[in-house]
């Protein structure tokens, strides 16, 4: 292997400053897109007669991986007709050295033999065939790794090493080196388990299956003997071989249902399992006397193809809930895993696991901060909006308090931990997250509540016939009434709902709405109360410029003087200000002795000229009580809009007033107009300050009953308990480890894109769009699914009566029973993946091949970094 | 006909060995993960990728999109 410490190309080591979004929109230059991620390159760092590079790490990616004699990575993304999700990789700065902590390597890994160690790594990047091929390859080229194996659908890697030769944290630097940074696995420790009853499932239904094609096979000859005589012997043969044959499916495979019917019957109430286990027992018990009496029918082509199609359905219903389980666990990015710890000198990374009370740690601009404590040194912006719902930035300096889970805006941090762990306050709040999902209601499914009735008026059904067929003929009594539980078996209603759910949760993931319990659909189908959080699902989640009064003087002076600013108001503002015509007439040469002043604003002078910018109470200290007078109209609207205003004064003189706020997403007005039609009550639950909030209601039109701001995630859940008290279904919809709490206890809760782990953790649903618009589109489907599979139900329920009318006339022929159940059950598969459930809110020729659309829902990380 | 005294045995011991069949490649995680494999096979034999990457590495640089 060659060096791959550093790129192998010279000449590409002098690297172009990263584009800024400003010059990449020069339409001109679209043209030209970078030979790594495929975004348009911007004109100065064009090369006519070579590859353009957008910016320096792609640059620095593109060098290793033609230095390794991987270019083939680009052709087969071509092929793919992906794009790296027009996000250039970032090569980190981190070390990794958390990687090879013991306390690491004892949670994550296996060791294996040839004391060589297994460790599966999460890797959010990955989402095409060309990832998978490019991970492998780099992968395998490291000395002392033995095997690197890629799970596409899990964003998994899978890596084969020996300690003794590579330490794992080098594996982790080399996979970051090419822009897939690798996580430590996040699932919670049940993936073994899951997989053993995967393959345990699996194995029942490959028993089931191979014997229910064999049953199906002899009963075709034993249906051709009764059709043209057969001989005795051989016609016990063929009975006595299926009876042998159904023993062990229905052991193995029918023991599913049987569990579940008594699981069921020990808790007092009916489930779909019970009809289901009475027919096969039936079938079994009866087959199996007339098979050792030698007269009469044998139902094991019935039952066993029965056994294998009702395990399928369940296959599938769990594969689809668990694809979005684990496609929503991959979203976990927020939660701080490793920190920096300093000692000394020395700065250490640690798994966030073995900080405790009295560490220091530095937080860098742009962590999130990874224990609660007090502030050392340092003065920065945090963003807490996932923590408290407020979208505004804080200024925190020394000996401020400081939440882990809330992120590092502007500068770095030192911070004396004093919480870690289980006692921090995001930990807290998960506690209080597992509390209330325990105390949810659960429903009980429309299958269920059939299946109460069902039981009745079957097991009703078999009295009478067995009575009237004891009265007119004793001797065939006893085959008229197993005929009858047999052809009765709700194979088609066993399959009706699982079906249509698995096929909604599927379009639903292709529509990018993340469903992860069937449940979910009917919770929805009666309207009820929905509960909005503001900051990040009303609103963008960042702050804008909304509106400007002043003049282009003040103007440019207010470009001049933020853009010597990291403030993330600053930041905000020169973004909106810049893209404003005329805003880049002055730059930042103009502006002298800048001073900024935490929690207010910034002096400085201005072409000689003193120049204050800042907020209300900042320019009410420095100037006479009578220059902020004029300006007294705009600042009131501005704040009773619960914007923040931002003032510009030369010279002593305000001359402009900048309002800046979070601003409402552009479809949440129409989004909350469809909901309410179709008969929601929408209220808004918010932790920011109650102006902002009641202002953001009086603008969708929201009656300012149901606007509570300022509540924290205690009353929240409150709150949103309370209302579903009677009955009622609630929905919540929120990002924040605020609303995490409320979301587990919410009939169905729903997280959007970039919210926090703990959200995730306690949705039912996950946007993958990020739009509020997608709630409504989840409202819909969940509509249409529920009318499928009332329609299943429905034609399940119809060859019910038909076979049971049969039965009861004593007219049920093995070959009509045989006929009746494959066709109900053909009717409720082709009804259930034919209905178009979910639409998909962008136009066709935007999406991409189906093959990627589960796998493309995965967020940039960090999103909400500002 | 008595035949099918051996027949029947035979069909079911072809169907028996499918089984265990079925039941070692899940009994080695090849059903676990049913996704990668779909697009593993884009990929080209491991001896192709050298001689693809050496010719790739001589005109590669020379495109461009």
């Amino acid at each position: 292997m060659t060096s791959r410490a550093a790129p192998t190309t010279d000449g590409q080591a002098t690297n172009p400053p990263r584009a800024t979004v400003a010059t990449r929109n020069g339409d001109a230059m679209a043209s030209c897109s970078c030979r790594h991620c495929g975004l348009p390159v911007p004109a100065p760092l064009q090369e006519p007669d070579g590859d353009s590079f957008c910016c320096a790490g792609c640059r620095t990616v593109y060098a290793m991986i033609h230095g390794e004699g991987l270019d083939r990575f680009y052709e087969m993304r071509e092929r793919q007709g992906d794009e790296l999700s027009g996000r250039p990789p970032a090569p980190g700065q981190r070390t990794y050295a958390e990687f090879d902590d013991v306390e690491f390597q004892r949670l994550y890994s296996r060791p294996l033999p040839a004391g060589r160690m297994a460790v599966d790594l999460h890797v959010d990047a990955i989402h095409c065939a060309a990832c998978v091929w490019l991970l492998e390859r780099i992968g395998q080229k490291l000395p002392g790794v033995a095997e690197v194996r890629v799970d596409l659908g899990r964003s998994r890697v899978c890596v084969d090493w020996d300690p003794t030769r590579v330490q794992l944290s080098a594996i982790a630097r080399h996979f970051d080196k090419f822009g897939y940074a690798p996580e430590a696995p996040r699932g919670d420790g049940r993936d073994e388990q899951v997989r053993r009853e995967d393959r345990a499932l699996l194995l029942k239904i490959a028993i089931t299956g191979a014997v229910a094609g064999n049953v199906m096979l002899i009963a075709f000859a034993l249906y051709g003997g009764a059709l043209h005589g057969m001989e005795q012997n051989f016609s016990d043969l063929f009975r006595w071989a299926s009876l042998l044959l159904t023993v062990p499916a229905v052991a193995w495979g029918g023991i599913v249902f049987f569990r579940g019917a008594w699981s069921a019957l020990r808790a007092g109430v009916l489930h779909m399992d019970l009809p289901i286990s009475i027919g096969i027992l039936a079938g079994f018990v009866g087959g199996a006397i007339n098979t050792i009496t030698g007269t009469g029918e044998i139902y094991f082509e019935s039952v066993t193809a029965l056994i294998f199609l009702l395990l399928v359905g369940r296959f599938l219903q769990r594969r689809q809930q668990r694809r979005a389980a684990e496609a929503s666990q991959l979203l976990y990015s927020l939660a701080p895993r490793w920190a920096r710890r300093v000692s000394g000198d020395e700065v250490q990374e640690v798994p966030v696991s073995a900080l405790v009370a009295t560490d220091e740690v530095e937080v860098l601009a742009g962590d999130v901060v990874p224990a609660d404590g007090r502030v050392l040194a340092g003065q920065s912006n945090l963003d807490v909006a996932l923590m408290t719902g407020e979208s505004r930035p804080v200024a925190v300096a020394r000996d401020d308090q400081i939440l882990a889970g809330t992120i590092n805006l502007t500068a770095p941090l030192r911070v004396r931990v004093e919480q870690s762990g289980e006692c921090t306050r995001v930990a807290q709040l998960m506690q209080l997250v597992e509390e209330s999902a325990q105390r949810r209601p659960r429903i009980v499914k429309l299958a269920d509540r059939l299946a109460r009735w069902f039981v009745t008026v079957v097991l009703s059904l078999a009295a009478l016939t067995a009575g009237v067929w004891s009265w007119l003929a004793p001797e065939v009594a006893l085959d008229h009434t197993i005929a009858l539980l047999v052809v009765t078996c709700p194979c088609a209603l066993g399959l009706a709902t699982p079906l249509a759910v698995a096929a909604a949760i599927g379009q639903a993931a292709r529509a990018r709405l993340l469903i992860k319990g069937g449940d979910v659909f009917e919770k929805l189908h009666q309207p009820g109360v929905l509960w909005l959080d503001k900051t990040g699902t009303l609103t963008e989640g960042c702050l804008r410029l909304l509106s400007w009064h002043g003049d282009d003087t003040a103007r440019a002076a207010l470009l001049a003087v933020e853009r010597q600013s990291s403030h993330p108001i600053a930041v905000a503002l020169v973004r909106d200000l810049a893209s404003a015509p005329a805003g880049s007439d002055f730059d930042g040469a103009d502006v002298t002795d800048v001073e900024q002043v935490l929690g207010g604003g910034i002096r400085a002078t201005w072409c000689g000229e003193p120049l204050i910018v800042g907020s209300a109470r900042f320019l009410q200290e420095q100037l006479p009580q009578e220059a902020l007078a004029k300006q007294r109209s705009v600042l009131d609207d501005a704040v009773q809009r619960g914007h923040t205003p931002i003032l510009v004064a030369i010279g002593g003189k305000v001359r402009g007033v900048a309002a800046l706020g979070d601003a409402l997403r552009s479809s949440a007005a129409a989004t909350i107009e469809q909901l309410r039609q179709r008969g929601w009550s929408v209220g808004i639950l918010s932790g920011d300050h109650r102006d902002v909030v009641d202002a953001v209601g009086a603008e969708l039109g929201i009656d300012s009953a149901v606007c509570h701001g300022a509540v924290t995630p205690e009353e929240k859940l409150r709150i949103v308990e309370a209302s579903g008290a009677d009955g009622t279904a609630t929905v919540m919809v929120g990002d924040g480890v605020n609303d995490a709490a409320a979301l587990a206890a919410a009939s169905v809760g729903v997280a959007m894109h970039g919210g926090a782990e703990a959200a995730l953790t306690a949705a039912d649903v996950y946007l993958g769009d990020g739009d509020i618009s997608s709630v409504a589109e989840l409202v819909r489907g969940a509509d249409r699914t529920v009318r499928v599979i009332r329609r299943n139900l429905l034609f399940s329920l119809g060859y019910n009566v038909i076979g049971a009318s049969l039965a009861i006339a004593g007219l049920v022929h093995p070959l009509v029973a045989a006929l009746l159940m494959p066709t109900s059950s053909l009717t409720v598969i082709v009804s259930s993946y034919r209905a178009r459930l979910f639409v998909a809110p962008r136009p066709a020729s935007e999406r991409r091949p189906a093959a990627l659309m589960d796998s493309d829902a995965r967020p940039v990380t960090l999103a909400r970094s500002a | 006909m008595s035949v099918l005294y051996v027949l029947l045995p035979l069909a079911l011991l072809f169907a028996v060995s499918a089984l265990i069949a079925f039941v070692w490649a899940t009994r080695g995680g090849q059903f676990d993960d049913l996704q990668t494999p779909a697009v593993r096979i884009l990929h080209d034999d491991e001896d192709d990728v050298g001689e693809r990457a050496a010719e790739a590495s001589d005109e590669q640089p020379e495109r461009n999109e």
